[in-house]
């Protein structure tokens, strides 16, 4: 409760004091007014990207922020269904797939946009073109519920799922809706091969969408043990009270940037500067490590003492193009191992 | 239907009748609504670049895993219809014949069952029989001790029970409506003749319910192929694919919609010679004691077994009903819904996030702008449709009536795949708008809707019109101050089954929104994909409750049972 109580009087200070830097400084605030709101389709989770939209709204009156949430898969594919049929509706993208930025690029689909302060982000988290920058990294962990399973058992490598010994007790989110797990599984396939998805699915996971879900699971105990999933969200779901502890491999754990970009066709360009500029502030992504559990590009944001550096993870990083070009292949064979 | 025939036989005045532009345009709506997204889906599923091609039937149905689906559906389906069978057929006669106690309660949730979302009854079942975290099968081990769950609800058994509990009304409606009408009287002189009362149910009450058995029996397939949001919710975690999720599938990027198109014809086919093979059967229906009005039916004692029977009613509602809906309650005050509902557990969060929240807060705008709509212009148009074809006012009034019933082959995802072809290039760019969303839902409600509408004007005589026409009134002004008023409560009707049609269609909006155009459904769907109990639930009693305020409305205004209502159109 009073951790909590603690959380809500920081977020009030940081957007008190936001909002009076923003209205002093901003000249583009008029013209964003004008416009009157920033489309955002992201696949930041449902709760927190609405809570970064609020932050936006107290910070920019009369700007309103439009929330559509939900995959990185389903975020590329509304938004090419919606060109085809002409329609020009987003103005920020946000998924957690790299690839989605290389095909986006290619396409000639974002305004090439960088916000303010993101010179000083680690390398990872930069497009070397000044097209789309990282918003935010988590990385992809196993984690377990500690009512179901002993410390002493747990997992604690990604081959140690392939035990027969979980068979029917795990969970994974889907490399066809989620662009966190599409990376997942590029870099697992590059460290152990496809044959380890094949002899994983012989465990029958059960298989969830998003990669928010299976920490959900794993905290109702529907299956004690998630094969992946962002560390974030067992981050949070922990911090609830939930019994779920996260096991971090030490073969690696894969990291995942997650871009945002303006796109080219920008019905609210105005707006959506400002909307990037303020997401990407250090403030902003300082909410985001404190009561998201997420990391940031940002060397100067600190980190909740239970979570570890990123400098002390051994991460497994993903080719961006190379995400691109086997997007298809990922999708299929995953399909072709677990049967849906 | 006989005195409709002779009364109302075509005059050669009425084709120069002011009114007939409205006739024909209504006609020519509905030929739009349905045809032209049809055309497009089988011009797209042998479109090439070089012209025809077969190439997209080839590799759909030459696809092993799609084959997969295929099978399953079939099993899905056929399974789940015979569950029903084997659920509807008893209820329908216990509560249509026997002293049952509390017979009009048990009709009444049957209806509860009915307008129950599928999907929010699969995902009710998730939080009941997850093989780990449900709640029966944490009962069932504290109780037993045992390891294993009782029930594994992501399994292909699993599904069949879920769509079964949902679809067996189909069944009971058919059968209870028949039941209704016939009269002991054969039942009685077999008796007389020294028959047992076994030997009458097999011998005569068995064969004169058959069609309706039947019949019954196709709907609940008919009805468990087109499903998506239960195997979406229950097959897909258990790693196989229907024909329905399947199709969507297709939809991601880059979406394939040709291979969708081709992969949707064995669908339609399959449901469209169903219902054929239905017609047969109630065409046939030669039975002189069937639909007549005279006799009387008398009530069969059950005696000592009133009350197991009363038992196994009452099983069937708490899994269609109680529990799923207790559950969702439950979820929707609960902190963490696997938990049990303690104080500290206890929230009210789920309630403020979900409508506090931009996204559910439009879609529920959204759901309920085009309930209103297509429930106002369907019930309309599907009067006037009924009106037409009853008093026989264009030529091919009969292409129409079967016209308006034929979206009942099209399974929801398939029309979304034939309006999303259609609509998403020019001359018409519907798609990101809630128009699509509006012509699905309408071409989805009409069959409903039309035959309710022509239920009701059968039971209006023309010869109330005649006169007026006679004392020169035009066929706009008979139509607004005769037949109007007559028709009013079932034309309400066809309104409340629209609107409680559309707010709860899933399969195919989760095709056709656009992030701007969500409804309820999609944003149910897609908590579901997140994970977000709570607000699922709290989204799910929300609908729920809107659901029954409308039937509570119709009840009210009709001043009988709705199920009646539904009878009568079902068989019409």
């Amino acid at each position: 409760m009073t951790h909590h109580r603690l959380v809500s009087l920081l977020l009030a200070l940081a957007m008190a004091l936001l909002a009076v830097e923003a209205r002093a400084q901003d000249p583009r605030l008029e013209a964003a007014r004008k416009e009157g709101k920033v489309v955002w389709y992201t696949s930041l989770a449902l709760t927190s990207s609405e809570k970064v939209a609020k932050l936006f709204e107290t910070a920019y009156p009369g700007v309103k922020v439009e929330v559509h949430r939900t995959g990185s898969q389903r975020i590329l594919q509304r938004m090419m269904q919606e060109l085809q049929a002409n329609i020009k509706n987003v103005d920020v993208v946000h998924t957690s797939d790299a690839g989605h930025y290389v095909l986006l690029k290619e396409k000639q689909l974002l305004m090439r946009y960088t916000p303010a302060g993101v010179d000083r982000f680690a390398p990872g988290f930069k497009d070397k073109d000044g097209f789309h920058y990282g918003l935010r990294a988590t990385v992809n962990v196993i984690a377990y519920n500690t009512q179901k399973v002993s410390a002493a058992e747990a997992p604690r490598t990604w081959k140690d799922l392939l035990d027969p010994k979980w068979r029917g007790k795990l969970v994974t989110a889907h490399p066809g809706y989620s662009g966190v797990i599409a990376t997942h599984v590029l870099a697992l396939v590059h460290l152990h091969g496809w044959d380890y998805f094949k002899a994983l699915a012989q465990n029958k996971p059960m298989l969830v969408q998003s990669a928010v879900d299976p920490s959900g699971v794993v905290a109702s105990g529907e299956r004690p043990v998630a094969v992946d999933g962002g560390d974030y969200t067992f981050y949070q779901v922990k911090k609830k009270g939930n019994p779920v502890e996260i096991v971090y491999p030490k073969e690696g754990v894969p990291l995942v940037v997650s871009p945002s970009a303006i796109t080219s066709f920008a019905p609210h360009p105005n707006a959506a500067k400002l909307f990037t500029d303020f997401i990407f502030s250090k403030d902003v992504q300082q909410v985001l490590a404190d009561t998201e559990g997420l990391y940031s590009g940002n060397p100067q944001v600190t980190y909740p003492s239970d979570k570890p550096r990123l400098s002390d993870l051994k991460l497994l990083s993903v080719d961006a193009e190379e995400l691109e070009k086997r997007n298809e292949e990922i999708k299929t064979r995953f399909v072709e191992f677990f049967g849906a | 239907m006989a005195e409709a025939a002779t009364a109302a036989r075509p005059r050669r005045w009425e084709g120069l009748d002011r009114a007939t532009p409205v006739w024909l345009l209504a006609a020519a709506a509905l030929v739009g609504l349905i045809l032209m997204p049809l055309g497009w889906l089988a011009y797209m599923s042998v479109r090439s670049d070089g012209g025809l091609t077969a190439a997209h039937y080839v590799r759909v149905l030459g696809d092993p895993p799609l084959q997969k689906a295929l099978w399953n559906t079939v099993v899905l389906a056929l399974w789940s219809g015979l569950m029903a069978l084997v659920i509807g057929a008893p209820l329908a006669w216990l509560t249509a014949r026997t002293d049952l106690p509390f017979r009009r309660s048990i009709q009444s949730l049957v209806m509860a069952s009915f307008v129950t979302p599928p999907f929010l009854g699969a995902f009710a079942w998730v939080m009941l029989a997850g093989p780990n975290a449900g709640y029966l099968n944490r009962l069932y081990r504290e109780l037993t001790g045992a390891v294993d769950p009782l029930l594994n609800i992501f399994s292909m058994p699993g599904l069949i029970f879920v769509v079964a509990i949902y679809t067996f009304p189909y069944v009971y409606i058919m059968i209870a409506n028949t039941l209704g009408l016939i009269a002991s009287d054969l039942e009685d002189a077999a008796g007389i003749l020294g028959a047992g009362r076994f030997q009458v149910a097999r011998t005569i009450t068995l064969p004169m319910v058959l069609p309706a058995i039947l019949s019954g029996f196709i709907l609940a397939v008919l009805q468990a192929l087109a499903l998506f949001g239960s195997p979406a919710i229950l097959a897909l975690p258990a790693g196989f694919h229907t024909v329905t999720t399947q199709l969507w599938s297709f939809f991601q990027y880059p979406p394939r919609v040709e291979l969708a198109a081709a992969f949707s014809m064995p669908l339609l086919l399959a449901t469209a010679l169903l219902l054929l093979v239905q017609k047969r059967l109630l065409g046939r229906r030669g039975y002189a004691a069937v639909g007549g009005k005279g006799g009387q039916r008398r009530v069969v004692a059950l005696g000592r077994w009133r009350h197991p029977a009363l038992g196994v009613c009452l099983a069937v509602l708490a899994a269609a009903v109680f529990l799923p809906y207790g559950i969702l309650l439950k979820a929707a005050f609960s902190r963490a819904w696997a938990q049990p509902l303690t104080w500290d557990n206890f929230t009210l969060d789920n309630w403020s996030f979900t409508f506090l929240s931009v996204t559910t807060r439009s879609a529920i705008v959204n759901t309920l702008e085009l309930g209103v709509l297509t429930a106002c212009v369907g019930a309309a148009l599907a009067t006037l449709l009924a009106y037409v074809t009853n008093r026989r006012l264009v030529a091919g009034h009969q292409v129409l009536g079967f016209l308006a019933v034929a979206p009942v082959v099209i399974p929801g995802v398939v029309l979304a795949v034939a309006l999303f072809v259609a609509y998403t290039r020019p001359p018409f760019l519907l798609y990101g708008t809630l128009w699509i969303l509006f012509l699905a839902y309408l071409t989805k409600e009409m069959p409903v809707g039309y035959s309710q509408s022509d239920a009701t004007l059968r039971g209006i005589h023309p010869e109330l019109e005649e006169a007026g026409r006679i004392l020169g009134a035009g066929r706009f002004r008979v139509l607004r101050e005769i037949t109007a008023p007559l028709a009013r409560s079932g034309i309400i009707a066809t309104w409340c089954f629209v609107f409680i049609g559309v707010i709860r269609e899933l399969s195919a909006s989760i095709i056709l929104f656009s992030p701007n155009t969500k409804v309820m459904s999609v944003v149910i769907f897609d908590l579901k994909e997140e994970g977000q109990f709570g607000a699922i639930a709290v989204l799910g009693v929300f609908m729920l409750v809107m659901t029954f305020v409308i039937v509570a409305v119709m009840q009210r205004l009709l001043g009988r049972d709705v199920m009646g209502g539904r009878q009568a159109g079902g068989a019409g």
